[in-house]
């Protein structure tokens, strides 16, 4: 049986004074809307003052990765969030289009694209890396990635890393 | 001359009152916040947040103010540790940013 331990009253209350003062996210979705959350809670990190490590694996590389950091879309097939029709969401150009539209909202509110968000992360001091296992599976090399990653590592240093604070999957 | 003691704060000591707030207390707010003495650099990313808050009333995003202040993201970072938006934002005695950005 498992059993929490809590303080009196409400629920959560032993954590919530408590500051954090480190996060380490993962990014492991190389879709538009699989990017941007990490990004922004990156970015949201520093401007607290948390320290942050942000981890690229599997297609979340393609946010660090200079051949495709520009062209990364909104995944428009199976996903029911957009209302689009099935059908609709594979016609050619689909995501494109809704990236597009997507792209625009977004620099209304003066959120940046993935390329310039990724630069103002790591300028703000928050540390990337990509992760080796995916490095190795998809061939890639260092030269592959943007100047700003910081090192290629193994799930042991990134645990090693990120002890003593929060981890984050997106 | 204002003094800190003779203002208005909130719980997390932003000026109540933008009208309220001078250049000396600013650096009384740098002194609390452990960042004094302001230096011109402080001081061109001060007065961007002041005019920009009473241009358009609410504080730039990180993103305006390194494009914008004459001031890079990294150097901002050097000048306010712990978050330049927030910090910059309370020194130069404007609300909090309520952005996410």
């Amino acid at each position: 049986m498992t059993t929490f331990t809590q303080a009196a009253g409400t629920p959560g209350a032993a954590v919530a004074d408590q500051p954090i003062t480190k996060v380490s996210i993962i990014v492991s979705k190389g879709s538009l809307e699989g990017i941007y959350p990490a990004l922004i809670l990156a970015n949201g990190a520093r401007m607290e003052g948390i320290e942050a490590n942000v981890f690229f694996t599997f297609f979340g590389m393609d946010a660090i990765n200079k051949a495709r950091h520009e062209h990364i879309k909104v995944s428009t097939v199976g996903n029911p969030g957009l209302h689009l029709a099935t059908w609709l969401g594979g016609v050619p150009g689909m995501s494109a289009l809704v990236t597009q539209q997507m792209m625009k909202s977004m620099e209304k509110l003066d959120i940046p694209p993935i390329p310039e968000f990724v630069e103002m992360i790591a300028d703000a001091g928050a540390k990337l890396y990509a992760c080796k296992a995916s490095v190795d599976m998809f061939a890639l090399k260092r030269a592959d990635f943007i100047d700003q990653v910081e090192a290629i590592i193994t799930v042991g240093d990134f645990y090693q890393m990120a002890g003593g604070g929060q981890i984050i999957f997106t | 001359m204002t003094t800190l003691t003779a203002v208005a704060r909130t719980t997390e000591g932003f000026l109540e009152r933008v009208e309220d707030w001078d250049r000396s207390l600013a650096e009384e707010l740098a002194d609390e916040a452990g960042i004094a003495p302001l230096t011109p650099r402080h001081w061109l990313v001060i007065d961007y947040m002041r005019d920009t808050f009473i241009a358009r009333g609410d504080a730039p995003s990180i993103r305006t103010l390194g494009k914008e202040s004459g001031v890079a993201i990294k150097e901002l970072y050097l000048l306010f540790p712990k978050g330049p938006a927030k910090l910059a934002a309370k020194i130069a005695g404007i609300p909090k940013p309520h952005g996410c950005i």
